[in-house]
């Protein structure tokens, strides 16, 4: 902490590369002062400026100077760390320099890019921003990254469409795989389902062959009735016990985690009549209703969209829950004289000409009914004008009641548009003025506000499904404490980066795919699937990882075994050894120091960022020039 | 603030020291965005690269001002943005508790500042610079009765 521990054995040799970076820096600073004043300061054996100290000479130049001054120390006093950093320490380590005996000082961005009418005080900051640098850069230390070995094996949590798929990715590149499933099956969420969008085929022929690789394929081992139940380690080197709910408990070792927990939807207790009124049901029990084969002869059917979601009970779009009433709406149309193909045996899904059958004497009324639209009204008054009609031919009258209809991409638009041709009414809410579900002389009965005629008016139905959102894992925070990753604000499993890192979690070697990171469908659950196989795979095909070389480090003798380091530590890179001492898993630890920080007894020291170093130039920057 | 600060034009002889600590991943990528944009702001800071704002001890805070700093900053990623996962909330504890003890101490509260200035808040950062100098210009030196 003080400048005690300043006993060097030989002291330091600084090179200070000043650079004009053309006229950015050298317009607006007096580089040739700035070298001037850091040839003088303590331990600079040299000091000099380029016109552009990145460019071929400026870094032969570093070489050259390193060897012929016998430096052990670098400065390059130019622009950003964040974007030239890699080049110096390369540079540096092409002539024989450990790249931690780099420092940069930053005199663009910082200096002169800022101070341009002012060239006097630009002139010191930029002295007093070197003087910083050398003042750190005395207290460098080499440093080592470390290789790791790996565990060339997986664990993956979840045995539904994303589990699955990225268990057979991992295992067909020939790595061993652990899947773990709390159910007695494969299948996951999917398996409750009837039929699908985008396809005719249903739910389970869909996932079948799925679940029969999984099934085929020998490196993958099931664990089913399973949980996760304890997880030690960090990357490449994991310890994980497996719960079976009547079976011992396992223990495997992997290198890498998925994460596939999957959603669940949303029951909407207290909402539009559920569980109040009869045939009030979720869009998912309408699937395990036509699965069942219980559905009765329906002439009017409403759908509700966003129930509890989009700042109901939860804040998000769910995104599939239009998409699968638009595809719902249309089965059910497509069926109208056989229900879904459920009531009789004529399964709709594999009977092609049960579904285009009636097609044909549709067509002549769509064309009418398209020509109708076209006359100058609206796209929503179109839609609402049929409601006013005699119903429609289908013998079936589908309305869904939605605040906008999020159909995107090219399929769903294209399913929305062939509802609606077949006459499926979608009738608009705002969340002012929800449609209300009540029963009326024992008959159901969905009251609403007409946006567009500015009325109430109301609808008998047979039915009611409500399209609710997929929401968390009730036990998701368990398995995010376990593995030591973040759940979102929605209870969501939390990614490394919105964009960039969709399928990695900040902490290395565990990964995260399908639903558990918020709705997905079928499609989008298996590409992050496949995403997060491919990520995890890495370090598995190296057979190694590097360690930061930025880590935490604790000094054993002063550490009390107070335990703070390990409870603000973001990634469990801290732990307490046998003797209740902290202990730094260097793979684990990302270098952000917060443990450095927090340490009462000032037992960790943050490599590269020491609290020596960091006050150092805190000190330098105080000093008068 | 009531007071127009123009960095060319200096109102008096004090010229008040900043040292800014900023997290590597946010605050320091929007102070290299204000030079990017070629914002000016006054000369008075210096920035101390930290990797994360979790790791700036409030030791280090008090000791930048007892080697006679006259406003600290420490800038980190915002809430719920931080790259080292949750850093930046134990950066909020501290600086809660910092500027209580500070101004127990007998320190302004415009000495101290806790900010959280994104890679893309280059103005931000400029701004807050430029706030602290002209606070400072109002506040003087630090008395000497009101430190240690």
């Amino acid at each position: 902490m003080t400048d005690e521990a300043n006993g060097e054995k030989k002291s330091p040799r600084i090179g200070v590369f000043i650079c004009h970076c053309g006229s950015n820096i050298g317009g607006f600073v007096d580089v040739k002062a700035v070298t001037e004043y850091a040839a003088t300061l303590p331990d600079v054996a040299y000091a000099t400026d380029n016109l552009y100290t990145c460019a071929e000479d400026g870094l032969n130049n570093i070489k050259e100077s390193i060897k012929e001054h016998n430096l052990d120390r670098v400065i390059v006093s130019s622009c950003t760390p964040r974007t030239h950093a890699p080049l110096f320490q390369r540079t540096c380590e092409a002539a024989g320099l450990n790249k931690y005996m780099f420092t940069f000082v930053n005199i663009r961005e910082h200096c002169s890019w800022v101070h341009m009418k002012d060239r006097e005080r630009a002139t010191q900051k930029a002295k007093d921003l070197v003087r910083m640098g050398v003042a750190r850069a005395r207290f460098l230390e080499p440093q080592e990254e470390t290789k790791i070995d790996v565990t060339q094996a997986a664990l993956v949590v979840g045995g539904g469409v994303s589990g699955m798929t990225a268990a057979l990715s991992l295992a067909n590149m020939g790595f061993p795989v652990h899947l773990v499933e709390k159910d007695n099956e494969l299948g996951g969420f999917v398996r409750n389902l009837h039929g699908l969008m985008n396809t005719k085929k249903s739910a389970g022929e869909t996932i079948e062959p799925l679940i029969d690789k999984v099934n085929a394929q020998k490196n993958i081992t099931q664990h089913l009735n399973s949980r996760v139940a304890t997880v030690e380690g960090f990357i490449g080197n994991y310890d994980v016990t497996i719960g079976g709910d009547d079976a011992e408990p396992k223990e495997v070792k992997v290198g890498t985690i998925i994460v596939a927990t999957g959603a669940v939807p949303l029951v909407p207790e207290g909402l539009f009549g559920y569980k109040e009124h009869p045939n009030v049901v979720t869009a998912t029990e309408f699937e395990e209703l036509c699965k069942k084969k219980d559905i009765p002869k329906l002439k009017n059917v409403a759908f509700i969209q966003c129930v509890g979601s989009r700042g109901q009970k939860v804040s998000y779009c769910s995104r599939i829950c239009c998409n699968v009433a638009i595809k719902t709406a249309i089965n059910i149309a497509e069926n109208r004289d056989n229900m879904l193909g459920v009531t009789e045996e004529k399964p709709a899904e594999a009977g092609g000409q049960a579904v285009e059958e009636p097609a044909a004497d549709m067509k002549a009324e769509e064309g009418t009914e398209r020509r109708r639209r076209r006359r100058g009204r609206g796209r929503r008054e179109g839609e609402d004008a049929v409601e006013e009609g005699a119903a429609p031919s289908s013998g079936v009258e589908i309305t869904v009641f939605n605040r906008d209809v999020m159909a995107y991409g090219v399929e769903h638009e294209l399913e929305f548009n062939k509802a609606r041709e077949k006459r499926v009414k979608f009738i608009r809410y705002v969340p002012d003025n929800l449609p209300k579900v009540t029963m009326k002389d024992g008959n159901l009965e969905v009251g609403y506000f007409h946006e567009t005629l500015k009325m109430e008016r109301s609808m008998p139905v047979d039915m009611v499904i409500l399209s609710t959102p997929l929401v968390s894992q009730p036990d998701a925070s368990t398995l995010s404490q376990l593995l030591k990753v973040p759940l979102g604000q929605d209870g969501f499993f939390q990614e490394a980066h919105v964009k960039l890192r969709p399928v990695d979690f900040a902490t290395d070697g565990v990964f995260v795919c399908g639903t558990c990171r918020g709705p997905a469908d079928i499609a989008e659950a298996a590409s992050q699937a496949a995403a997060a196989a491919s990520r995890a795979a890495i370090p598995l095909a190296n057979g190694f990882v590097q360690a930061e070389a930025l880590t935490s480090r604790v000094d054993e003798t002063k550490c009390t075994g107070c335990g703070t380091c390990v409870e603000v530590c973001p990634y469990g890179a801290l732990r307490k050894n046998e003797e209740g001492i902290s202990e730094v898993i260097a793979a684990a630890c990302k270098g952000c120091g917060c443990c450095g920080a927090t340490c009462p007894e000032g037992a960790i020291t943050m490599t590269h960022y020491t609290d020596q170093q960091l006050l150092a130039e805190a000190k330098a920057a105080l000093e008068e020039g | 603030m009531e007071k127009e600060a123009d960095p060319g034009e200096e109102q008096s002889t004090y010229d008040p020291k900043i040292i800014a600590f900023c997290c590597n991943w946010c605050s320091y990528a929007g102070a290299d965005l204000a030079g990017t944009t070629r914002l000016q702001y006054p000369t008075n800071v210096r920035i101390i690269r930290v990797m994360c704002s979790g790791r700036v001890d409030p030791a280090f805070v008090l000791k930048a001002f007892a080697l006679g700093a006259d406003g600290v900053i420490v800038a980190g990623c915002h809430p719920s943005d931080c790259h080292y996962i949750n850093g930046n909330e134990k950066t909020a504890m501290r600086g809660t508790f910092l500027t209580e003890f500070l101004e127990e101490a007998g320190l302004e509260p415009q000495r101290f500042k806790v900010e959280w200035i994104a890679g893309s808040e280059g103005r931000k950062f400029a701004d807050v610079v430029k706030r602290m100098v002209d606070e400072l210009q109002v506040l003087g030196p630090i008395s000497e009765e009101g430190e240690q």
